[in-house]
Order: C-alpha cells, then sequence, then structure tokens
C-alpha cells in the first residue's frame, strides 16, 4: 500500500499542518512517512502545497509530478495540478472562489465547501481539519482515531481544549464532501 | 533516556541527536534552509538536562572559531550553516584540518552563487570535498538522504572525527532539511567528562599538569620543512581515512545495464527513476555515494566495466560527475545531468533523460 498525495491552496489556510496531522497518524500506524513543504517566498500570499506519503515499504521520492490524490484549495492550484492526478486517481476542491472547476473525466471528482461552512460558523480556523475529513472520507488511509491521537499529539496541551471542536470539524468534513458525477 | 521514534524535519533531527550523541556545544547563526537546526536546540534547551552549550553567535566566523576553541580543548563541538554562511567559515574550517581537531560542520545546501536562493542545491560539492578553504586538506563528508540519516550523520561525523582527528562535514541540502520522514532517535550517550576527555584527548587543551609539557595546538608552522613533514602526515591520515571509511549504497547494480550514480536528497528522486525504468522493463541500478570523500571510486570503477552506460544526476552543473570520470578513468563515458539554482527534477523527467541519453 502506498498513496501519494498533496493539499496546495494560499498559504495561510493550514495546509502545512493539516498534511503534518496526516502524516503522524501514519506514523502512529507504524507505516512509512514523508511529508514535503514548499517552502520560502512562495508560502507568502502565493500558493503553498505539501506532499504527503504514506506507505509501507521505504519511500523513494519526496519530490513528484503525479499523485493518487489532490486536493486543491483555490483556483491556480486546480490550474496547475489538476493535470498531475494519475489516471484512476482523486481530485477533492473546495468550491470557494473556484470559477474554472475541473474537468477531467478519467478521474473520481469530489467537492468540499468547507471554506463556506468556515465563514457561516464564523471559525475559519478548523477550516484544515474539515478539508481532512473529507479526505480520510473518500481515501480512508488512515483511522480516524489515528486522526485524532495525531492531533492531541500534535497540540501542545495548552491548546487541548480545542481538540472537541477540530474533531467536529473532521467529522463536519466528512458529512459534507460531495462526489461530481 | 532510551530510543524514541519521531515525526521530524532533517533539520530538527540534527539537533535531537546532538543532545542525545552527547555534543559539549553548537555555534551557529541562523541562515534558511537551516535555521530550525538552532531554533529546536533553543527549544530542547540542552543546558538545563544534558549540559550542552547551544549559542547564537555574532556571525558565521564567529560561531566556526568558537568551534574551533571548544575543539580544541577536546570538546565534541558543532557547527551548521547554509551555503553562504558555510563560505564565511572557511577559513576556520581550514585552521581545523591544519590544527587537527575534531569537529563536525553541518551545510544544508541552497541555491548559488552569492546570496543565490533558499531553495535546494547541491552546488557546493566541490565546496565539501575539494578544500574550500586554503591547503591540502580533507573533509570527511557525509551525505544523508533520509532525515533517518540526518539523525545518523551526527553521530558518525562525530565519531569518525574524533578518530581521525579530522573535521566533518554533513552535506545535506534544502530537501532534507525542510522534509518530515519517521526517525528513530538514538539513546542518549552522556557528554564525555574532563577525565575522559583527558584519556581519550591527549592533545586536548584542558590545563597543564605538572610533569607534561604544554600541549600546543596550531596551524602555524614557520619552517616549510616542519609543515612539510605535518602536510606528509596529514596526507597518511587521508589515505588512511580513503582505505577504512567509504560508504554507499547500490541499488539493483547486479544486472544492470544502465547504472544512475546520485547522493542526497536526488539520490531519492533517482530512486524513484530507477523503479519506474525497471516497471519498463529497463534495466537500470542506482549507486549513491554517502561519502563523498572518501569517494566510493572503486564500486563506481568496477560496475563501469560491466554496464553499457553510467549517468550522474546532481543538483548543480556538474561536479560529482568529475570524480566518476576520475573513477572510471575512461573506461566509459560517463553522462550527466543536473538542475541549477533551487530547481529540483522530478524523477520521470530524470527518466526521460536516462531514455534519450543512456538507452538507445
Amino acid at each position: 500500500m502506498k498513496k501519494e498525495i498533496i493539499v496546495a491552496g494560499f498559504g495561510g489556510q493550514g495546509i502545512l499542518s493539516l498534511g503534518k496531522i496526516l502524516a503522524h497518524a501514519g506514523l502512529i500506524e507504524g507505516k512509512e512517512v514523508t511529508w514535503m513543504p514548499s517552502y520560502g517566498p512562495e508560502q507568502r500570499g502565493g500558493t503553498a502545497n505539501v506532499t504527503v506519503i504514506l506507505s509501507d515499504d521505504r519511500i523513494s521520492s519526496p519530490v513528484l509530478n503525479t499523485y493518487d490524490v489532490v486536493v486543491i484549495l483555490n483556483q491556480p492550484s486546480l490550474e496547475r495540478f489538476e493535470s498531475q492526478v494519475k489516471p484512476g486517481g482523486i481530485i477533492i476542491y473546495d468550491g470557494y472562489g473556484i470559477h474554472r472547476p475541473p474537468t477531467r473525466k478519467d478521474v473520481s471528482i469530489y467537492r468540499i465547501d468547507a471554506m463556506d461552512v468556515a465563514i457561516e460558523s464564523g471559525n475559519s480556523k478548523v477550516f484544515n481539519m474539515m478539508v481532512l475529513g473529507g479526505i480520510l472520507k473518500v481515501c480512508p488511509i488512515v483511522k480516524t482515531e489515528s486522526i485524532i491521537h495525531s492531533l492531541k499529539e500534535s497540540l501542545p496541551e495548552r491548546l487541548h481544549k480545542l481538540l472537541p471542536e477540530n474533531e467536529k470539524a473532521i467529522h463536519t468534513g466528512m458529512e459534507i464532501i460531495k462526489k461530481e458525477e | 533516556m532510551s530510543e524514541e521514534i519521531k515525526l521530524l524535519k532533517g533539520n530538527e533531527a540534527i539537533a535531537h541527536a546532538a543532545v542525545r550523541y552527547g555534543f559539549d556545544g553548537y555555534f551557529g547563526y541562523p541562515i534558511t534552509p537551516q535555521s530550525e537546526i538552532m531554533e529546536t536546540l533553543m527549544m530542547l534547551k540542552p543546558w538545563e538536562t544534558t549540559g550542552m552549550v547551544v549559542l547564537q553567535a555574532e556571525s558565521e566566523v564567529a560561531a566556526i572559531n568558537m568551534v574551533y576553541g571548544g575543539a580544541g580543548s577536546g570538546k565534541a563541538v558543532m557547527t551548521s550553516s547554509s551555503s553562504p554562511g558555510v563560505s564565511l567559515k572557511q577559513e576556520g574550517i581550514s585552521y581545523l584540518a591544519g590544527t587537527e581537531l575534531p569537529a563536525l560542520i553541518v551545510n544544508v545546501m541552497r541555491g548559488g552563487p552569492g546570496l543565490g536562493t533558499i531553495q535546494p542545491s547541491q552546488a557546493d560539492y566541490f565546496q565539501a570535498v575539494k578544500g574550500g578553504g586554503h591547503g591540502d586538506y580533507k573533509l570527511i563528508a557525509l551525505a544523508p538522504s533520509s532525515v533517518q540519516e540526518m539523525a545518523d550523520f551526527v553521530g558518525l561525523g562525530m565519531d569518525l572525527a574524533f578518530k581521525y582527528r579530522n573535521p566533518a562535514i554533513i552535506l545535506a541540502d534544502g530537501i532534507i532539511g525542510q522534509m518530515m520522514e519517521k526517525v528513530v532517535l538514538p539513546p542518549y550517550r552522556p557528554r564525555r567528562t574532563e577525565a575522559e576527555i583527558r584519556e581519550q584527548c591527549p592533545w586536548a587543551l584542558q590545563g597543564k599538569p605538572k610533569g607534561r609539557k604544554p600541549n600546543i595546538l596550531t596551524s602555524l608552522e614557520l619552517s616549510p620543512a616542519v609543515m612539510e613533514d605535518n602536510n606528509l602526515r596529514f596526507q597518511a591520515k587521508y589515505r588512511e581515512i580513503e582505505k577504512n571509511e567509504v560508504r554507499y549504497e547500490t541499488v539493483d547494480c547486479e544486472d544492470a545495464d544502465y547504472i544512475i550514480v546520485a547522493f542526497g536528497s536526488i539520490a531519492r528522486i533517482c530512486l524513484k527513476t530507477q523503479e519506474m525504468a525497471r516497471a519498463e522493463g529497463i534495466k537500470v541500478g542506482l549507486i549513491r555515494p554517502i561519502t563523498l570523500w572518501p569517494f566510493p571510486s572503486q564500486v563506481i570503477a568496477d560496475y563501469a566495466r560491466k554496464v553499457k552506460g553510467i549517468i550522474s544526476v546532481e543538483l548543480n552543473a556538474g561536479q560529482m560527475v568529475e570524480d566518476i570520470r576520475l573513477a572510471v578513468n575512461g573506461a566509459i563515458d560517463v553522462k550527466f545531468y543536473g538542475r541549477l539554482g533551487g530547481i529540483v527534477p522530478t524523477p520521470d523527467e530524470v527518466l526521460d533523460v536516462i531514455k534519450k541519453e543512456l538507452v538507445k
């Protein structure tokens, strides 16, 4: 088993933490994991992305240009990464600010309106956890318990009071993700 | 405390490993993409546990000279920086080599020359293995290609540095520094006591006991005859290191028609290329030098006689390829592919090159 995932959007959307929590959950389950961020000036204002690879065996390249799962959180990332999903793979996109949705016919496309829900609920900080919930729903690569465990270990203790709302966001994400026909 | 499994960035792994392998001091100055090394050390506060000193110096030059001082007293000391900062340290590194002092230097390379970019590069290969500073000297150069090796080579570098009284360098890059992987951290090794240092490093400056001649540590020697003797001693030591300490990894080379040679992060990318090539029925193998000096010349020369083609893939304009060409000594044409300035090729980009350049 090996999954190659990229999450791409704007800097500040919590993409790197999302990837870290996913990678750490993989570690908890005894998998090999690699978390590779885009780093540097492109994080400021421009696009940010993180590649997460989870595997039962040794992982070769941390740098990829085709993925099993591509998670897209803004229009520029859609332009850049839509073509990089493997045939038969998965595209997940948040509809917020997307004016040209994905058009690939050889992949499964899911839409998650996590940003809309985050704005309505007035809590944009758990946006990334909703997206993570969506990913887990359509690609259950790690158990939800491992993600909760990972969250607990990733958050400093003084922030553990935020665990319930993060957990809730993961479940919301699982509910609001929809397959596009 | 025992070993521990963590999800860490390469830079963070170096910091954790330095504390666990019992380093006495770290001296550095921040620069991207390796600032997490000092940041992590500051968060770990080892001065409260193992007693390790962590100090942000006023400059890279100050930091390497603090290393020189610490090493002179027999302490296990290190510094880290990225390309432009490592250039600033070269005088101090040459002095360490000339005084035969053990120390660990970490270079998390970025694109150059000059201030360049902050993205990954391997353009400091020449600087690390061919000198960098002045004089006929060698650094033991270790090239990690995983976060695990970032941690492991902190211990290996320290051990080799003390074994041979010679500075060692970890030559990593922005990819290995910034990416996170599972890493098994070693159990804590206590820092050496003053008595242990006196016993293991009789050359160290610890205050002169009665009845012993003063220890003098200097790279300055005004008599050319004595200086030549010193150099001959260094050279004899370097031959010894070349004999004992070559390290490399081979993947599927036994039946290979073509071989990729690559080190560090790009070796990981080429490993994927190698898998993709095999899946298409092209018999590709990979040789990954782990020590860049001493260079694994013999294994490369041996395979060169058996294969149809060799290519060196690097994040520079062609540096290690010169050592490969020296190793094969004309037995086969050695091809090269590189990307520059912080651009990293993808596995299938390398596969296209292999098809075009090697498989005909």
